[in-house]
């Protein structure tokens, strides 16, 4: 309909069938009219609404609580508190009571209340009696590690949440490579760096988490969820509920960007409340909750030194990192390890490192994984560190940045504590290309230095440039298995939560390829737990490896039967037989050709094909990300005047919805904490304060800059038609190049994220 | 008692829908609003519900040939009223999807598509009274719906791109 657009977006030059080419998503019909069914949607019979007295204050015992006057309320069905509530904790390692006497933030559990409606829910609430010991809490993660400071559990003394991780037995927190004394004596610059990014900022999707739980027997419960990883979310309930079989069944998720993926205490409430009543229970948070009480994006703070060699190479990395988990550690510390992976594809070429962490717990809000996965924490303040360095040498960033990304035949220890050599990446090209799209060579015109000041002295434009890299995109297995059906139809059996990213049309369109039949022939099962095998789901843009890869070696297996079965059935070599819109020929006749059923004999079989795919992290992805940045030096008003991101994924599976990935760095936290984005707490009373979509800042849709992308196609030695995943990582270096780009327009270093007015006219001197 | 039970018209997707106002058990309370009617009585789900506070328009439905926000309209004040919602854009009997919703369908104009709904229906109150309108039109009449996904620039291709030729068309 469109074709002055369609030709805005590139074409692969291979002659596949969709692969490269755009293609309408299997539910786009049902989102466009409003059928598609989302969480809310979805009505149980007898289902009950479960909602959460929260706690008011950050630090407190309860120390008497009364709900008689809750269960009276018309329409209550069950009310429960900590005194009834069964042991059962989630997070890692195992913390987080289901419920608690003991208030760790704003918006802790004190009750659950499971009604007949919302009103006589919140009814309830209203009339439970609570009686608080508050204590003195702690926000600052440094404060929390001091002696004397308030204690958040029990069982970790000094505030430290243990560093175990689930990818290895000795969790990999911490890099001792080399040695740093000695390659900071060798090098030509050494500078060190204090940086925070502590935004804590909100992922926001427009669907609030919520899950649906209901049992059906004594010792199995099926949950409805609103997150893309229901084999994650399955095991982790599991290991919270011994001896209970869970089924996890994914919903269109109404945006994730990472959180939604996993939301343990939340199901474990559902869980306990249906089986408190007997009933279903349904647990959506309403927005006020979704901002107070749900998980935001990690706290960072890195204090450290940095060593350049004369020729722009960092050769030599020394400091602690720290992460603020807030109150629980939901998945922190396997957010530090590919953190610490992410530091060491970003200098790729360092051989001396001396870089610890520690992860800490304060009294707000936990803070949990978000689109970036501890890769944009750590990147927004390791290359305002490292530019420290490159600043004291005069150097461009770019070309620095360039230098010392990871490629092909350098080597990092990756999330599972091991070596990994990489292979078949080379990024030196994207950066160039986007380099030159973006005009950053005239436009860079050295450290604190504006590219553009009006005539009159009050505005004035800097750029900025920050990079990312991610080699968790072969993380994690999956298995499955692919069905040919004799009548012409082919069923994937892969778990694929769907949260945006048109993974499950990706998935499709790669079986289509290898069975060269219609899009429409191929089907994918619902994301459930009963009816496919393992996958871990849709988290650090793995999906287009691991689950391509996987749907592309069960495709092949299952053709390869089908043909060895023609092979008999035809008197033919194998060699000699294709099939092709669900039906069998010999290539050397090729207009004679039998449907699929001539060949099984029988409609009552599937011809089947299956893959298990292993966790590989020889490839990092790469993203490159330039900011123009407009600065009132009066106001200090800053804007985003353009920015283009560059990247090689190997091969486009859909150039529209790539882009659209691309684009994605403004939103779930990212590029925007830069700028704006932030919660804002009251640090004498432990609240927040922008609990809402007025107050909490967000880009509407007349707000939005220029934004072009350079996406090129090298065309990586990957399973999945030479494709890499890309979306994970888009907003990760953005913050870092905003920063950047502010403080070359007002002529100082900025320091602070996010660059608000406030912030802008402290560096420059103007305000106390 | 009758002379205290107060009624009202609503025609909903071309359909009259009539309603008791009161506290009693099926009766629409006063406080109740029309995101709730339309979504847990008339089970018309595509307005969503998210914020609450009529700031993210994923429940916007079009009154009266105006976008609005439907979480923020009482029912009780709908009375006479003619609401279209988004499955009231398809053809109610054979499903076809308006050319609104099959552009927005064919280029993909979403990622999760929770907030598609609304950016749909502020789309189509907007072109209801500009059929050709600017992009800076389009995006001030879209400002008041939130999307995380930041599907923003595709929705502007496509929008900008089916008014084209809806117009080239004409």
């Amino acid at each position: 309909m469109f074709d002055k657009m369609k030709e805005q977006v590139k074409v692969s030059e291979h002659e596949y069938r969709y692969i490269g080419k755009h293609a309408n998503r299997p539910e786009a019909d049902e989102l466009v009219s409003g059928k598609r069914q989302f969480l809310d949607d979805i009505v149980k019979p007898g289902m009950l609404t479960v909602r959460v007295l929260r706690s008011p204050h950050a630090n407190a015992i309860i120390k008497e609580i009364n709900t008689e006057k809750a269960k009276a309320v018309p329409g209550v069905v069950g009310v429960c508190t900590y005194k009834e509530a069964p042991n059962w904790q989630c997070g890692l390692p195992n913390h987080r009571k289901v419920l608690d006497n003991h208030m760790r933030f704003v918006g802790d559990s004190v009750a659950l209340v499971a009604a007949e409606t919302l009103e006589a829910a919140d009814e309830a609430l209203d009339l439970i009696e609570v009686e608080y010991e508050v204590l003195p809490f702690v926000l600052d993660c440094e404060e929390a590690l001091e002696e004397g400071a308030p204690q958040l559990y029990e069982q970790y003394p000094g505030n430290e949440i243990p560093k175990t991780t689930p990818f290895s037995e000795v969790p990999f927190n911490q890099i001792f490579v080399g040695d740093v004394d000695k390659a900071f004596k060798e090098s030509a610059y050494v500078k060190e760096g204090y940086m925070k990014y502590e935004n804590m900022a909100h992922p926001l999707p427009p669907e609030s988490p919520g899950c649906i739980a209901e049992w059906t027997n004594p010792s199995a419960v099926t949950v409805w969820y609103n997150g893309g990883a229901p084999h994650l979310q399955k095991f982790n309930t599991e290991a919270s509920i011994p001896g209970v079989a869970v089924r996890v069944i994914a919903t269109q998720s109404g945006g994730s960007y990472g959180s939604k993926q996993l939301i343990p205490h939340m199901i474990l409430q559902a869980i306990l409340m249906a089986k408190i009543t007997g009933r279903a229970c349904k647990f959506i948070m309403d927005r006020n909750e979704h901002f107070l009480s749900y998980e935001l994006r990690q706290g960072s703070r890195i204090r450290g030194k940095v060593g350049m060699t004369e020729d722009g190479i960092i050769n030599a990395v020394e400091g602690m990192w720290y992460t603020d988990s807030g109150m629980s550690s939901t998945y922190a510390q396997a957010m530090t390890a590919v953190g610490l992976g992410e530091c060491q594809a970003f200098l790729g070429k360092c051989e001396n490192w001396a870089l610890d962490t520690k992860l800490v717990a304060t009294n707000h809000s936990s803070q949990a994984p978000i689109r970036g996965f501890g890769g944009q924490e750590c990147k927004s303040v390791l290359v305002p560190m490292v530019c420290t360095a490159i600043r004291a040498a005069n150097m461009d960033p770019l070309e620095v940045f360039k230098k010392n990304f990871v490629k092909d035949g350098d080597k990092y220890i990756w999330r599972d504590h091991l070596w990994w050599d990489v292979h078949s990446v080379d990024y030196t090209k994207a950066f160039e290309e986007t380099a030159k799209a973006f005009g950053w060579s005239e436009k860079w015109k050295g450290w604190e230095t504006p590219t553009w000041v009006s005539e009159d002295g009050r505005y004035a434009i800097g750029v900025g440039v920050g990079v990312h890299g991610n080699a968790d995109i072969g993380e994690d297995p999956t298995e499955g298995e692919v069905k040919l059906h004799p009548f012409g139809s082919v069923t994937v059996e892969i778990c694929i939560g769907e949260t945006g990213g048109a993974q499950r049309l990706a998935v499709q369109k790669m079986v289509a390829e290898i069975m060269k039949c219609p899009l429409d022939g191929v089907q994918l099962v619902d994301a459930d737990t009963h009816g496919t095998r393992y996958d871990a789901g849709m988290i650090g843009s793995r999906g287009t490896i691991t689950m391509g890869t996987t749907a592309v070696n069960a495709a092949k297996n299952a053709r390869r039967k089908l043909l060895e079965m023609a092979a008999v059935k035809l008197h033919a070599n194998v060699e000699d037989l294709d099939t092709e819109n669900f039906l069998v020929f010999n290539k050397n006749m090729p207009e004679m050709r039998l449907p699929w059923i001539a060949i099984t004999g029988t409609p009552e079989c599937t011809v089947n094909g299956t893959y298990s795919y292993k966790q590989n992290f020889d490839k990092p992805n790469f993203a490159l990300y330039l900011a123009e940045v407009c600065v009132n030096l009066e106001t200090g008003e800053a804007k985003l005047i353009r920015a283009m991101e560059g990247s090689d994924v190997g091969q486009i599976i859909d150039p529209i919805n790539i882009r659209m990935q691309a684009e994605g760095s403004f939103g779930s936290a990212g590029g925007d904490t830069g700028l704006f984005e932030e919660m804002v707490m009251d640090k004498k009373l432990g609240r927040f304060m922008n609990g809402n979509m007025i107050d909490y800042k967000w880009r509407t849709f007349n707000n939005f800059p220029q934004f072009d992308t350079v996406l090129l196609e090298s065309e990586w030695d990957t399973e999945s038609f030479h494709a890499v995943g890309f979306g994970e990582i888009t907003p990760s270096p953005a913050p870092a190049a905003i920063l950047m780009a502010v403080s070359n327009a007002i002529g100082v270093e900025m320091t602070e994220y996010p660059c608000t007015p406030q912030k802008i006219l402290k560096a420059m001197g103007k305000i106390k | 008692m009758n002379e205290q039970i107060k009624t009202i018209s609503i025609t909903v997707n071309g359909v009259v829908r009539k309603f008791i106002i009161g506290d009693f058990e099926g009766c629409v309370a006063p406080s109740e609003v029309l995101l709730d009617t339309l979504r847990d009585r008339l089970h018309l789900t595509a307005a969503k519900r998210s914020c609450e506070r009529g700031v993210c328009g994923c429940c916007t439905v079009i009154m009266d040939g105006e976008a609005v926000a439907s979480c923020m309209v009482l029912t009780a004040d709908c009375d006479g009223k003619s609401i279209i919602t988004l499955e009231g854009l398809s053809d109610p009997i054979t499903g076809e999807l308006n050319p609104l919703q099959r552009a927005f369908a064919d280029n993909s104009a979403f990622q999760c598509g929770f907030c598609t709904p609304g950016i749909i229906m502020s789309t189509q109150a907007l072109l209801w009274k500009n059929p050709n309108p600017t992009e800076a039109e389009l995006t001030e009449a879209l400002s008041g719906n939130y999307c995380r996904c930041i599907s923003h620039y595709q929705v502007i291709r496509t929008v900008m791109g089916f008014v084209e030729e809806i117009n080239k068309e004409a």
